[in-house]
């Protein structure tokens, strides 16, 4: 395998390798179901049974009704893909990420009125700068 | 013979589609982001291009990790738009322009660049919100596309050299068509964001400046930045911008800046935009 270790040096963040992509690919494509309108209603109808009909992880599926996205993307989830269960939800993208760092979406909000979160000591884990 | 006439930069955030579609463009949250592009508004009905070859990505809309094309053209006649997730937005249809989609795509592909070729696919925000930002909300779009998709959903993404690369092919490719068409290459995506994990909602408009400084003056330099340079600097998604270099590369060696227009936050994203002029 290649040696991701730059990669794997940014903090709060996961890159989407080819391996992830394989990981998350039943979660992903699962995801992708949900651009029909008829499969969003079937989900929102009972979201255990269509997570059933997938050959998802455990671990997936949990992560999926928690809607914990962070859980998500450790499984293999990719950013884009899991959009598609956000705007199921109605929930816009802003939410969704604040739903990630841990901040209230008002925080969240408030923080990229002020410019965004800094780089400053966000580069680099190892290095911490 | 085709003339490449300019060549646009924008981001395509998709909350950008949604303030539009939604009527909320005249909020005081977006008025500034659309006020910034008037002047290219007023320019482009001026400039009345017949195609835009449109550099975007899809974002798991037309292509599932089934399929993950790296470098993919559109020879569509039309396109129509994607449903992600919340109904496909209220935007005509997107007309390609397939002659020249297949011309341009023989000479890529015998310019040993290995498109892979599309006949039939969905559009997302990733191609529609720049044209709702060039062109308002039209009937029908005033311009043919055709649309190349990159891929940088998924790491390894191309790198810039090659980026750039392509677009030079692009340009032989465009300049080769034998009928006088007025062709705009637009680059779209970025710029500094991540929209997932803990560093959510990261901009660094720093290097996002200078990234639009070098974009004009020295991509050759700017070509060499590696993937984990955009990573660390610009936030996950950031790496978006790889497609401008193709615009770039397709400009030629000298450009004129005639607008830029640097703006944030839209939603958890920092937007740029520029307009420039091939001289040379
Ligand atoms: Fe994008």
């Amino acid at each position: 395998m290649n040696d991701h270790e730059e990669l794997d040096d940014i903090p709060g963040t996961t890159v989407f390798t080819t391996e992830r992509s394989r990981q998350g690919f039943q979660l992903n494509q699962f995801c992708m179901s949900l651009m029909k309108e008829e499969n969003r209603e079937r989900f929102r109808l009972d979201e255990r049974a269509y997570l059933d009909e997938w050959p998802m992880t455990e671990a997936q599926k949990q992560a999926v009704l928690a809607r914990d996205y962070n859980a998500a993307i450790a499984q293999g989830g990719n950013i884009y893909f899991l959009a598609k269960i956000f705007a199921t939800d109605g929930q816009s993208f802003q939410q969704a990420a604040a739903s990630m760092t841990g901040m209230s979406s008002d925080e969240y909000a408030q923080m990229m009125l002020s410019g965004g979160r800094s780089p400053e000591g966000q580069r680099s884990i190892k290095e911490g700068r | 013979m085709a003339r490449i006439t300019a060549g646009v930069a924008t981001s395509h955030v998709p909350a950008i589609g949604a303030a539009l579609d939604f009527g909320k463009s005249g909020s005081d949250y977006w008025q500034p982001l659309f006020d910034g592009y008037d002047w290219s508004k007023e320019w482009i009905k001026k400039e009345k291009p017949d195609v835009v070859v449109l550099i975007y990505n899809d974002h798991a809309s037309a292509f599932s990790l089934a399929v993950l094309p790296t470098f993919a053209i559109g020879c569509a006649e039309s396109y129509a738009i994607a449903d992600e997730g919340f109904g496909p937005r209220p935007v005509p249809v997107v007309l390609g322009h397939a002659d020249l989609a297949c011309h341009i795509t023989e000479s890529l592909i015998l310019d040993e660049f290995d498109m892979t070729i599309i006949n039939e696919m969905t559009v997302d925000h990733g191609l529609t919100v720049p044209l709702s930002l060039m062109f308002g909300q039209p009937e029908a779009w005033p311009v043919k596309v055709v649309p190349i998709a990159v891929n940088v959903v998924e790491y390894p993404q191309p790198t810039g050299n090659r980026c750039f690369e392509l677009g030079k092919a692009l340009r032989k490719a465009i300049r080769s068509y034998d009928e006088d068409l007025n062709v705009q290459v637009w680059g779209t995506g970025g710029m500094s964001h991540q929209l997932q994990g803990p560093r959510a909602g990261l901009i660094n408009s720093e290097f996002d400046h200078e990234f639009l400084d070098q974009l004009v003056q020295d991509p050759d330099t700017l070509k060499k930045v590696p993937h984990i340079e955009y990573l660390r600097e610009a936030g996950s998604e950031g790496i978006e911008m790889i497609m401008w270099l193709i615009m770039r590369g397709a400009l030629g060696k000298k450009v004129k800046e005639l607008y830029r227009f640097y703006h944030v936050p839209a939603s958890n994203t920092a937007v740029g935009h520029l307009i420039l002029k091939p001289t040379k």
